[in-house]
């Protein structure tokens, strides 16, 4: 009769095989990632401008606030990249070196999406996690909560809170920040929905495992990779809110500034001919979103199989 | 009977609120009946069966035994001692000697955890102050128990088949050394031969470990080998109930007749020769259930005074019981024995 125990323990001895190690559902995840070429240039690129925004700035030979006064008034004749004068990139209007300038606007922007996707994920995911497992009134009072705070035009209090209370990189942050979970709490409630009647989750509670734990050990782990993905793909949009209101001049004040506010600058300087002034800052923008994105797929592919 | 029985079941009533779509707030919802009135012992040590056809409340039943759906009637008693009742740290020790092993056997298991972590997790929950070691020394114990080789510790469950998982959940279900396991429909997803592997482990544990244990299945010829007696679920109420055999060879209501006749004879001419009782219709909606005996609209005996008024239980004696006014055992029954 199955099981012999004496066989199964000879059996264990005789081979004495080591722990296998089990493939989980991330290293699963993984192998099929490295198999998306778009996705692992993706990440190759974003890679390359993490560390150029990280380490860009000790290869420059100007400060991002010093003044070429050489190239002052000459600007568009005399202020293209150049490898002897140390504007790689070039000059702003003012004379100002356009390299240490992109490496700082490019760690702005990048910073401005990841934080905000950071919020995102911690308080959107427990947010709505709580809000789909406990269900009922509670469910009913935090997601008409959300409701609410979504039917609020954002673009347009994020401008008013810049006016009102001056115009500050942190509170840039803090309306990213306001507004960014509140997509991600709404999809992580619906998955927590389909999650929470599924028969492990009633084990644990028949197990007496506390309503906390069970979030965060059985349905958090579970709408992991749903969170993943939309957290990627939220930072190019992030990314673009903070360079819509830098171009308007209200985001990252000088002399800081991010990739928005260098094109705006440089969308100015178009026709006097200096053309570097739009076109590094732009091609970074583009690199950086494009990147997000492909990885932000990728992710999405590797996750969730049944998709494709 | 014991004088104390194990676990005894009185009257228990469970009941869901059903609001119709937009409805509004305050319209009171329709109710649910899902199990009307059961009442059952347990004796320690014994192996209760329970069948009914889908949607009969045998699930319900289980949910409600181990807590995870509230009664709104009657009373649970656990070696004497009312459940609701319970305070919340006797509740919580109450946990540990009540465990459950489910239908789906992977659904049951938390795809991101491994195996080791899934059969621990009662142990680790209940006890958080155990030392890993003796933790993994445990786990890969009962892993060898139920057949499953120890070095498969690691893995995830998706790396296993469904008689593995099967075997994975009846050991997150032992590590606590329960008391009771309740089994709702565990191998109705398997395919035979290995639906006979796990049920002979769990017969093998039960007898081992002294385990009370309530299965819960549809195959009535399942459920006559695990137990020791059997109750007969319809439609949220017990129909019949008593020993196994004496249920099996001699059933007295109609809906338990009907269904042993529905098991399939293995041998064709024997099968064709016997006489079949068929139950026509569909079950009835639990939230307008028939008045008096709810199996009378379904019923080949059923009579006009059926309708007035739930059915008497009648006591045959050898705690075969039967809820129904006009038993008898019938003679066609003897060739399925």
């Amino acid at each position: 009769m199955y099981p012999d125990k004496t066989k199964m323990e000879s059996l264990v001895e005789a081979t004495n095989i080591a722990e296998v190690k089990g493939r989980s559902l991330w290293s699963d995840a993984r192998t099929r990632f490295m198999r998306n070429k778009a996705a692992v240039a993706g990440l190759v690129i974003l890679t390359a401008i993490l560390l150029f925004a990280v380490f860009g700035s000790l290869f420059q030979a100007w400060t991002h606030e010093a003044i070429d006064w050489k190239l002052m008034g000459r600007v568009s004749q005399i202020g293209g990249p150049s490898i002897e004068n140390g504007h790689y990139f070039g000059a702003d209007e003012l004379g100002r070196d356009l390299y240490a300038r992109v490496v700082q606007g490019t760690g702005i922007s990048i910073m401005v999406g990841v934080v905000g996707s950071l919020v995102a994920v911690v308080v959107g995911t427990l947010y709505g996690a709580t809000a789909g497992f406990f269900g009922g009134r509670l469910d009913n009072i935090m997601m008409r909560t959300v409701d609410i705070l979504m039917s609020i035009p954002f673009m347009f209090v994020l401008i008013l809170m810049l006016v009102i209370w001056g115009r500050s990189i942190t509170m840039l942050f803090v309306g990213i920040g306001l507004i960014s979970w509140l997509d991600m709490a709404r999809i992580v409630r619906g998955q927590t929905l389909s999650i929470k009647n599924k028969e492990f989750v009633e084990a644990a509670i028949a197990v007496g495992v506390s309503p906390f734990t069970i979030i965060l050990r059985h349905i958090v782990p579970n709408l992991l990779g749903i969170v993943v993905v939309y957290a990627t793909l939220l930072i190019p949009g992030l990314i673009m809110a903070e360079s819509f209101i830098s171009f308007l001049g209200l985001g990252v004040q000088e002399p800081m500034t991010s990739l928005g506010a260098l094109i705006q600058g440089g969308s100015k300087q178009m026709l006097y001919g200096a053309w570097w002034q739009i076109t590094f800052p732009l091609f970074f923008f583009l690199a950086t979103l494009f990147a997000f994105t492909f990885v932000g797929d990728g992710l999405r592919d590797a996750l969730d199989p049944k998709d494709r | 009977m014991m004088s104390a029985p194990f676990l005894s079941l009185q009257n228990l009533q469970v009941t869901f609120d059903v609001r119709r779509p937009g409805a509004w707030p305050w319209t009171p919802p329709r109710k649910l009946h899902a199990v009307n009135g059961v009442s059952l012992d347990l004796a320690a040590g014994e192996c209760l069966g329970i069948v009914g056809e889908s949607g009969s409340g045998k699930s319900t039943l289980a949910r409600a035994i181990i807590g995870t759906v509230p009664t709104s009637g009657g009373k649970i008693l656990f070696e004497g001692k009312d459940l609701a009742e319970m305070e919340a740290g006797e509740r919580r020790a109450h946990r540990r000697d009540v465990q459950m092993i489910f239908q789906d056997p992977l659904a049951a298991l938390n795809p991101r955890m491994t195996v080791g972590e899934i059969i621990a997790e009662p142990l680790v929950t209940h006890f958080p102050k155990t030392p890993r070691a003796e933790v993994k020394q445990r786990v890969a114990k009962l892993m060898e128990r139920v057949g499953l080789l120890p070095n498969l510790i690691n893995r995830y469950p998706h790396e296993f088949s469904g008689g593995q998982c099967q075997r994975i959940g009846i050991a997150r279900a032992l590590i606590l050394e329960p008391k009771l396991v309740i089994c709702d429909e565990p191998v109705s997803a398997l395919d035979v031969s290995v639906q006979a592997q796990v049920i002979n482990l769990l017969m093998e544990l039960q007898r081992d470990m002294g385990l009370s244990m309530i299965f819960i299945a549809h195959d009535l010829s399942v459920v006559k080998h695990i137990s020791d007696r059997i109750g007969v679920m319809y439609l949220g109420r017990i129909m019949e109930e008593g020993e196994a055999d004496q249920l099996t060879t001699r059933p007295e209501h109609p809906y338990t007749q009907a269904l042993i006749s529905s098991v399939p004879i293995p041998d064709p001419k024997l099968e064709k020769a016997r006489p079949r009782e068929v139950i026509v219709g569909e079950l009835p909606s639990p939230m307008n259930p028939p008045s008096g005996c709810v199996f009378r609209t379904r019923c080949r005996k059923a009579q006009a005074s059926c309708a007035a008024e739930r059915p008497q239980v009648v006591d045959l004696g050898k705690g075969h019981k039967v809820a129904c006014p006009f038993h008898e055992a019938e003679a066609l029954l003897e060739a399925t024995a």
